[in-house]
């Protein structure tokens, strides 16, 4: 546990002094909320059918842009190789990898969905709740699966256009998994939600075990 | 044999290539332990390569090679904890200053009485002045400062430097020689590359020259058969 945590402690240290990834992903989430919401304009039944998309696109490309972000301060000066030094079990450093990734990106998720719940007139009640717990879920397997891809397109030359290329197809099922469940919760017709859920969760575990045991090949040259 | 008695590094027939390009060509040597070695080659002769395959941070086509005894890959986490490894570039963050740096790597290194160590190691490398000072205003020659003390920090008994000496003012030189010295002295292992003759030499106790990734001298630091090779290879050689 001691690197995972020297990791993400490391990650929020950073994070506060340059304040920059949390930021950048909250402002490109507001704004494709914003975006959205002018060029549609949904109202009534449109909503349900609508909004959980808008707000899954919202996830998708803020996290994306903390990925890379997060990404950079490991290639700058090429910190990354200083953490293959240490010795330890490459999977740990994924996972602390893993672990920053993931909160920051829930910490910007969690400014992002009051504004969405303001934005298409929803209500601060359990129906909020159960988005946010959706998010959690689906923000686990696109975190997992974004790590080791973001390491992996450190090695390529257009790397902040090879990580998207890369994560939104492998991460399409988690996507649309989570934009159901989200439309189940909305439109309240629950029945089904559970097999959205049991998905989430299999792509999530599938997403750490397989990159944690495949890291550290893809990190030596 | 126990552990203690085997050499500090031991290379096997190691070659690897990048697509075509072959960087090391098969390349066997053995460094004792409290040898102080110098590799010169000239930019692209495999030196670095050869550096990067010993610190676990790249994995060679081909041949074996064992640290302390240990094979890089079978026990890579052995391995790690014997080696401290200073590159061209420091692997420091340019957004934490030097105490947190440090800090971080202690952690990850998991070396006890870490505060101590750290305040140590920055009076020794000259940053006590600037030890709250975040990495990204520092010069070249204040990081690879820094970067010296993070190779330190976990009391390697091998320390494989490329090109330590670059960015370098004369008071830093002769801090990382008195440094260097020191090492050789608490029966640490040096290997350290570098393009100056007179900087490699001046405390090696062995010299290697690789050329097209061969290693085309190996021999005693001291007489002219170095300087006569590293004429022949270093200077005069045609580019790759």
């Amino acid at each position: 546990m001691k690197p995972l945590s020297a990791i993400v402690f490391k990650d929020i240290v950073i994070e506060m002094r340059n304040k920059e990834t949390i930021s950048s992903m909250l402002m490109f989430g507001l704004l494709v909320l914003v975006v959205f919401n002018f060029a549609f304009q949904p109202s009534g039944a449109e909503r349900a059918l609508i909004a959980p998309g808008i707000l899954w696109v919202a996830f998708t490309f803020a996290g994306i842009l903390g990925l890379n972000r997060s990404l950079s301060i490991e290639i700058d000066n090429d910190c990354l190789q200083g953490l293959l030094l240490a010795p330890l079990d490459r999977g740990a450093l994924y996972l602390g990898k893993v672990a920053s990734n993931f909160i920051f990106m829930v910490i910007a998720e969690a400014m992002i969905l009051p504004v969405f719940v303001l934005f298409y007139n929803l209500r601060f009640n359990l129906q909020f709740l159960e988005i946010a717990g959706i998010s959690v879920l689906g923000t686990l397997a696109f975190a997992a699966v974004g790590t080791i891809l973001s390491t992996i397109s450190a090695n390529t030359r257009m790397k902040e256009v090879m990580l998207p290329i890369l994560q939104i197809p492998l991460t399409l099922p988690v996507i649309l998994a989570a934009v159901m469940a989200t439309s189940a919760v909305l439109s309240g017709e629950t029945e089904g939600i559970s097999s959205w859920l049991y998905l989430l969760g299999g792509f999530s575990i599938v997403y750490l075990v397989v990159s944690y045991l495949v890291f550290e090949f893809v990190v030596e040259e | 044999m126990h552990a203690g008695d085997s050499p500090a590094l031991e290379s096997e027939d190691i070659q690897k290539s990048f697509g075509h390009f072959t960087a090391l060509a098969g390349v066997t040597l053995t460094f004792q332990r409290s040898e102080f070695v110098a590799l010169f080659g000239r930019n692209g002769a495999g030196k670095t390569t050869f550096l990067k395959i010993a610190a676990t941070l790249m994995r060679a086509s081909h041949g074996n090679l064992r640290i302390g005894g240990a094979d890089i890959k079978e026990q890579p986490e052995t391995v790690r904890r014997q080696i401290g490894f200073l590159s061209h570039n420091t692997y420091l963050y340019r957004d934490l200053n030097p105490i947190e740096n440090l800090r971080f790597f202690a952690r990850l290194y998991g070396i006890h009485d870490a505060e101590s160590r750290i305040s140590a190691l920055l009076t020794r490398v000259g940053l006590k002045r600037r030890m709250n000072d975040p990495v990204r205003s520092f010069s070249r020659g204040l990081n690879q400062r820094l970067g010296i003390a993070r190779v330190m920090l976990h009391d390697p008994s091998l320390i494989l430097l490329d090109e330590p000496y670059t960015g370098l003012d004369a008071n830093a030189v002769e801090m990382l020689n008195t440094m260097l010295d020191e090492a050789v002295g608490a029966g640490k292992t040096i290997i350290l590359t570098t393009h100056d003759l007179e900087l490699g030499l001046r405390a090696a106790t062995r010299a290697a020259i690789i050329d097209r990734g061969k290693i085309v001298f190996d021999g005693s630091s001291r007489g002219t058969a170095v300087r006569d090779a590293y004429t022949e290879y270093v200077r005069m050689g045609t580019p790759q």
